[in-house]
């Protein structure tokens, strides 16, 4: 949130202006552990949309005779699962699923979130009393008991996870940006924005917008790695996805019977949740110290 | 100080209000008829109807909610629809176990996280806040039901150490202080434990690292003040936030157990929700959400009282 104050312009000495943002993207370049995890990210991403062009077994194909095979048997790289489905293919296809139920949510929250912060924190008075007591109220619950109440009480499904974990982010995010939006409204070139007859809807969207996206960017980044635990937590007790779609969660919940058997293969699922949750962490920090200029 | 209790005692009411009318609307969020699991495929009309009438269900939402939170007030959340108990009785039952849980994996999260979190600070850019920023970071990605498995894949099912399921010997759920009983806790308090040791972590480490960076610790260096003086310093200046980060995320374990307590089949509030949920038993989900959510809150006012009991600034805000 320090990083608002720093957006002023008195970055730019004359003759060799460089913006603030492009400072910011070569601080981050320079880090090699934000550029590992993007990259290992983007390689996770990129499998799963191509994942129909990569030569894999089929997902969905069991075999009784093939079940629970151990990692590193012939055709079988990553094993086989309980009903003898190849685990490379399904962990790969796992990504499309587990991605998208993970990402979306923190998506649709920050589009919402920013919009209702945004709106509370510039016109104030009572509209900010009723948006800002409401998301109290939501605070009064931890996030996973949030999640499996909407979830628990809405059933199970891919569209209720999504919803149930937009409602759980979109406080979270609506905070955020209203306390930045607060501390944008009362600066100088925002008075000025006013005097010379711009609009509260151009002033929000002009000037203010882009003062205070970057923040709540970062804040949310930072919510992609509890999402997709959460996510994947959902599809694990039950409430998420249903078989036989491949999600790392829900092979999990599946697997888990299997630790006896080949707990190894049972496992994977987890690594994959655990690298992109963690990859996400990382990357939100990068971004936080590569935001703050003072450093 | 008893004015300041007193003000925050009424900023709870709304709150208190409001959580309760989230879990109340639960059940009317619901696709169906919530009584869908009482009812026969082949219930007759008037057998519904009757249903219905019995549970309250034919009234006014608001009147409903005014009787729900009338009962609610006097302790009454109404009867499991699938054992027929009444639902706080189960709910306290199961709330017990899952705070034996809780605080068990507290004291291990809170001391690796309060020792990580000062060394880290202390001795910054040293290959200890290295280790103890990597430690944290992973604590707090890592999907903790996962890790659950992993653990109970090593321990118990690769070296037969520990048992992987349940609360206790014979499965009967009674809990008990001794090595029978807490050889069953190792594996899901440690687990439990992992996302707030990693936020601890991070939390003290950033505070020692800005107290550490404020003028007054130079002075008191200048003033021929010991190291383990300066660090007396650091730590009473830091306690205030760390309290109220540890008090939420004990908050968060108490609320948040049901994954880990559907690994370990640990018989807690969450594998009652658990239950109430695929048995779409709503007066029990409605009552066991309801009283978890509670006890943040109140956990919430806790903390904020203790944090300005400790710092009198706050008291002043």
């Amino acid at each position: 949130m320090t990083a608002i104050t720093e957006t002023a312009p008195q970055t730019a000495p004359a003759g060799n202006a460089r913006g603030y943002w492009s400072t910011v993207g070569r601080r981050l370049l320079r880090d090699k552990v934000s550029i590992a995890c993007a990259l290992i990210l983007l390689l996770i991403l990129l499998s799963a949309i191509f994942a129909p062009y990569l030569h894999l077994a089929d997902p969905y194909q069991g075999s009784m005779i093939r079940r629970l095979k151990p990692i590193g048997t012939p055709n079988y790289p990553l094993g086989s699962d309980e009903l003898g489905r190849d685990m490379l293919a399904r962990l790969i296809y796992g990504g499309r699923l587990s991605l998208l139920i993970g990402i979306l949510p923190v998506v649709l929250a920050f589009v919402f979130g920013t919009s209702l912060g945004l709106v509370a924190g510039y016109v104030g008075g009572k509209v900010n009393t009723a948006i800002m007591r409401t998301v109290d109220v939501f605070y009064a619950f931890p996030s996973v008991l949030l999640a499996i109440a909407i979830s628990g009480a809405l059933g199970a499904g891919i569209t209720n996870s999504i919803v149930s974990l937009t409602v759980v982010f979109l406080p979270q995010i609506t905070r955020v940006a209203e306390s930045v939006t607060t501390g944008v409204r009362n600066m100088d070139f925002v008075e000025a924005a006013r005097a010379s007859g711009a609009g509260p809807i151009t002033i929000m969207r002009v000037h203010m917008l882009g003062n205070v996206l970057g923040p709540i960017f970062v804040y949310a980044t930072g919510l992609i790695s509890v999402s997709m635990i959460l996510a994947a937590g959902l599809s694990f007790l039950g409430l998420g996805t249903k078989p036989p779609e491949p999600e790392w969660g829900l092979m999990l919940n599946t697997l888990r019977t299997a630790i006896y058997v080949n707990p190894w293969v049972a496992a994977l699922p987890g690594v994959m949740i655990f690298a992109v949750s963690i990859c996400f962490n990382l990357l939100s920090d990068g971004m936080r110290s590569a935001m703050d200029i003072r450093n | 100080m008893l004015v300041y209790i007193a003000r925050r005692l009424v900023y709870v009411i709304p709150i208190v209000v409001s959580v309760a009318l989230v879990c109340f609307m639960l059940v009317h969020i619901t696709p169906g008829d919530p009584l869908v699991a009482v009812l026969p495929a082949d219930a007759s009309q008037e057998l519904a109807a009757q249903l219905r009438a019995a549970y309250g269900f034919d009234r006014p939402l608001p009147v409903q909610f005014g009787l729900w939170l009338w009962k609610a007030l006097h302790g009454d959340l109404g009867n499991s629809i699938a054992t027929g108990r009444p639902v706080l009785s189960e709910v306290l039952r199961a709330v017990g176990n899952t705070v034996t849980l809780a605080i068990a994996a507290a004291i291990i999260g809170f001391s690796f996280g309060l020792l990580f979190g000062l060394l880290a600070g202390y001795f910054r850019d040293s290959w200890i806040d290295k280790v103890s920023t990597s430690i944290a970071i992973a604590g707090v990605s890592v999907p903790h039901y996962w890790l659950g498995m992993v653990l109970v894949i090593i321990f118990s099912v690769q070296l037969n150490w520990l048992p992987a399921v349940g609360a206790g010997p014979g499965g009967s759920g009674q809990w008990g202080w001794d090595w029978a009983h807490l050889k069953y806790l190792v594996l899901p308090a440690i687990t439990t434990s992992v996302i707030p040791m990693g936020i601890v972590t991070r939390t003290v480490r950033a505070l020692t690292g800005d107290i550490l960076s404020q003028d007054f610790v130079e002075a008191l260096r200048a003033k021929g003040l010991r190291e383990t003086q300066v660090f007396r310093h650091v730590l009473k200046n830091a306690a205030p936030t760390a309290l109220a980060v540890m008090g939420l995320q004990l908050g968060y374990m108490l609320g948040g157990s049901i994954l880990i307590e559907t690994v370990f089949s640990w018989p807690g509030s969450g594998l009652l929700l658990n239950s109430a949920i695929f048995q779409r038993d709503l007066p029990l989900l409605q009552g066991t959400i309801l009283v978890l959510a509670l006890f943040f809150v109140f956990l919430n006012l806790v903390v904020d009282i203790a944090q300005a009991a400790i710092d009198p600034r706050i008291k002043r805000a």
